[in-house]
């Protein structure tokens, strides 16, 4: 459900300084005992407008850029509110500080936890300026407008430019936060909404340094960090002389590292004058290592095929599910599958860190969450986190993969031992064979038709992964997860499968897998049952047993928009086929429609329809471009598997993990649907819609029913 | 060691660098061009994509001295002043999600209009399909290439 923007008893304050050179700052400070938590001893106000006295505009955006669009985004929403011109405002990145509270990038939490702030501080500083020329001009504030930087008294011609008021606004006392006009709706935006390009790309299009792999620093070396194949493993024995005698290399060491899968592991620094020489090095490199598992994928399906006959764990019953189904007039059975898959970020993990004499860490990462890392590094260093200062660089692809931070304890951990400037870069190797996985999951469906053609009964075994009787990161499922509260009788089990692989957040984590075999059961019932499927999931949606899963009303307009817009209902042609499929997380609503043609088992996704509500849109390049990244990374997604075996990562590089390429993608078609709602994520939303929408498409195009994937286990090709 | 001189942008560059080192290394770390990006190191995904003698090539993989006496271009060379229709293109449509690779996929389109100035889908997937990018940004990918081819034609040909 949606989470309120709002949180009860908060209460915001502006905050405006006049700074020494001039500059007008304007932050915005919380008061609230979540708040006072979260920046801990250094409470103080933010900053996230500076008018220079040349009239310069900077806007700071607090929160990572993973190509997600914040960096963009967020700024637009205060330029919107103090009325300034688009084109000359500069936006600067800020690095960690707890004075911004929240500044990860996850769960697709950005935009709505940033909405508040930056309106207030953009509409605030406008407020005050136009009060600062009102007291001037000894005329009513009502007769004052800001427009493009400037403050209009339209009656007698009189006009400021803002940098003409900044003494003056700074000596007024601040607004109440209630006072200030807050744009909601996108018919009151006039920058909002628009297709704006990414502020990020002169120099993404001229090649100048940006991200964390182009930090250089004086005196920097160059870094590679060797870990077990068998993840955690220990060093027994390594001939570190030998290697650090290489030419270039300049250190060669054990690191004991710690037990945790999602920190500081066990291995081998190897730290050279230039990365090549310390790859060459590395080749010379022996280390006798200390496997200590050998969880293989044949196991982890030999194992799950036991458990398909137990009974599981009841995660939530309603009504009797056993009883529906004996009298079922139908009983449909499917069993779905999905494999472990890697982030694949196409930065492969890197950082660079200076351990000061004094004690002091400075790091130069890509992270989608720095205070995490920052916690990480002091715990696992013994240092203070006060004492660690981290510069967020712009993240060469995120999917989560940035939310673990086992790449920047790494560094900090070779930075204390060499004492100069030295920046950790992973080769693509140890990237696809050392991630934080997606978990494979199988699904086992029993539904239930009624004589009404409706769903009277959902059982559902859920086998998945975990260790010491918990599940594993990424790899739980809510017990309230549709199509819990949309069918009368209603199971859900769950079995364990012990693993010792490190797993993680995974772009929309866990919605991303499960929402396929859904939405592909769902295909299977509307066929067993005769019905259309776009009428049979409205009806799904049109009625809920107890608390609703999902807003039904905002999935379902999701749902007609796709299906208004893709035609559904036409005959696409032989060898052709529609298929769609609802979903919502996040915050945001997305619903597909595929079309796919087929030749033979060879398929290909010509057309996407996307019906969206996430609010009114923020920036209509961005929420586009999420919508047509996500349906990519779900085809992409869809072709690969990650597999172990001996405790160890099969694949190694793009010849075994191929991601799909341009030949292959879709045409995007993308309605937005912008009700009465505050404005929602879009980074993770798409994609699990995606991937059903294409199988179901493929089903109707070939009448092959994907239940595994990647699609090649069905004879599917891309 | 080898003592090598390479032309970089119209530059003379002379390096003293392990005689197998790649070119892609040998611009990141020894003359501090961090344009041109690795992503695999075996020449699977294009994000180290430069010109040699205008022709896309795979820099992790290619020795920079085998190179000596060619015209190397980077992304930083590649039209510094960003009137190139490609430079333009990419920015309009505001092709980059996080911008990893784009350096290589400009590098990449524009050899495409040099040798086809109107490039309809199939020949862009064709020539575009050893460029990966992982967010997903081929939709815009095919609709930048034709604005600029578009903006090319309208200049005349001759950017």
């Amino acid at each position: 459900m949606n989470r309120p923007i709002h949180d009860p008893g908060r209460r915001a304050f502006l905050k405006v300084t006049l700074a020494a050179s001039g500059a007008l700052l304007v932050g915005v400070q919380w008061a609230g005992a979540e708040d006072r938590a979260a920046a801990g001893s250094t409470w103080k106000p933010n900053l996230y407008v500076r008018i220079a006295p040349d009239g310069q505009v900077t806007i700071v955006s607090k929160n990572p850029e993973a190509g997600q669009g914040v960096k963009t985004a967020f700024p637009m929403v205060v330029a919107e509110h103090l009325e300034v011109d688009w084109k000359s405002v500069q936006v600067e990145q800020a690095p960690l500080d707890d004075r911004y509270g929240r500044q990860a990038i996850g769960g697709s939490r950005g935009t709505p936890d940033g909405w508040d702030d930056l309106r207030i501080a953009g509409a605030g500083a406008l407020l005050m300026l136009r009060q600062a020329a009102a007291r001037r001009w000894s005329v009513p504030l009502d007769q004052v407008s800001g427009r493009d930087g400037v403050v209009y008294h339209e009656e007698t011609a009189r006009s400021h430019p803002y940098q003409d008021l900044l003494a003056d606004a700074a000596q007024l006392g601040v607004p109440d936060v209630s006072e200030l006009k807050l744009k909601n709706r996108p018919e009151q935006f006039e920058l909002l909404g628009r297709f704006v390009p990414g502020v990020d790309n002169p120099k993404i299009i001229h090649g100048q340094a940006l991200f964390g792999c182009d930090v250089r620093k004086e005196g920097m070396l160059y870094a590679q960090y060797v870990k077990c194949p068998t993840f955690g493993g220990k060093v027994r024995k390594a001939n570190v002389e030998a290697v650090a005698r290489q030419p270039g290399v300049t250190h060669c060491f054990v690191v004991a590292g710690t037990d945790r899968l999602n920190g500081l592991m066990p291995g081998v620094a190897i730290v050279g004058d230039s990365w090549w020489a310390v790859n060459r090095a590395r080749d010379e490199l022996k280390v006798d290592w200390e496997a200590n598992h050998g969880d293989s994928s044949d196991g982890y399906a030999r194992e799950a095929a036991k458990l398909a006959g137990t009974d599981g764990e009841t995660l939530r019953q309603d009504g009797d599910v056993e009883k529906a189904l004996d009298s079922a007039e139908k009983v449909v059975e499917a069993s779905y599958y999905y494999p472990f898959v890697s982030h694949c970020n196409l930065e492969p993990q890197v950082a660079t860190a200076l351990f000061h004499e004094s004690g002091r860490l400075e790091m130069w990462a890509p992270s989608q969450n720095p205070r995490g890392a920052r916690g990480l590094i002091a715990e696992t260093l013994g240092i203070a986190e006060d004492d660690i200062h981290i510069e967020l660089e712009r993240i060469g692809g995120g999917f989560g993969r940035r939310l673990t931070h086992d790449y920047m304890v790494e560094t900090a951990w070779i930075a204390r031992a060499v004492k100069r400037p030295v920046q950790l870069q992973w080769t693509r190797e140890d990237d696809l064979q050392h991630d934080h996985y997606r978990p494979a999951a199988w699904h086992h469906f029993r539904a239930g038709i009624g004589s009404d053609g409706r769903m009277s009964a959902f059982d559902h075994h859920f086998i998945t992964f975990g260790r010491g009787g918990d599940t594993i990161s990424g790899a739980s499922l809510s017990p309230n997860h549709y199509p819990a509260g949309l069918v009368p009788n209603f199971r859900l089990r769950q079995s364990l499968i012990e693993s010792n692989v490190p797993t993680g957040p995974w772009r929309s984590p866990g919605h991303s897998a499960y929402c396929w075999a859904y939405q592909s059961f769902f295909d299977e019932v509307a066929l067993a049952a005769e019905r259309d499927q776009l009428e049979f999931r409205l009806d799904l949606l049109s009625k809920a047993y107890g608390e609703p899963p999902l807003d039904l009303e905002r999935t379902a307009g999701t749902l007609r928009k796709a299906a208004e817009a893709a035609g559904w209902g036409r005959d696409p042609g032989p060898n052709r086929g529609l298929g769609l499929a609802f979903h919502f997380d996040h915050g945001s609503f997305v619903s597909h429609v595929a079309e796919v043609s087929a030749e033979g088992n060879r398929v290909r996704i010509e057309k996407f329809w996307s019906g969206v509500d996430c609010g009114p849109v923020l920036n209509l390049s961005g929420a586009r471009n999420q919508v047509e990244g996500c349906i990519v990374d779900a085809l992409s997604t869809a072709q690969l598997e990650i597999t172990f075996a001996n405790g160890a990562v099969d694949q190694s590089n793009f010849q075994d993990y191929t991601l799909a390429t341009i030949d292959q993608s879709p045409e995007v078609e993308c309605h937005f649907i912008q009700g009465d709602h505050p404005p929602m994520g879009l980074g993770e939303p798409p994609i699990a819609p995606a991937t059903p929408a294409m199988t179901n498409a493929i089903f109707a195009a070939t009448g092959v029913r994907i239940r595994e994937q990647p699609w090649s286990k069905a004879g599917i090709l891309v | 060691m080898a003592s090598i001189t390479l032309r970089i942008n119209g530059k003379e560059l002379a390096l003293d660098i392990p005689s197998d080192t790649p070119l892609l290394w040998a611009l990141r770390d020894h003359l501090d061009m961090v344009g041109t990006k690795y992503g695999c190191g075996v020449g699977l995904c294009g994000s180290c994509t430069v010109l040699i003698d205008g022709e896309p090539a795979r820099s992790c993989t290619l020795p920079a001295s085998a190179v000596e006496g060619m015209e190397v271009t980077t992304i930083e060379g590649f039209h510094p002043e960003g009137g190139h229709p490609v430079q333009r293109a990419w920015n309009d449509e505001d092709v980059a999600q996080c911008g990893y690779c784009q350096g290589g996929q400009i590098l990449s389109a524009a050899a495409l209009l040099e040798k086809n100035p109107d490039p309809d889908d199939a020949a862009i997937d064709q020539a575009m399909a050893g460029n990966i990018c992982r967010c997903g940004t081929y939709p815009r990918i095919r609709k930048a290439v034709k604005l600029a081819a578009q903006y090319k034609s309208e200049q005349g040909g001759d950017a």
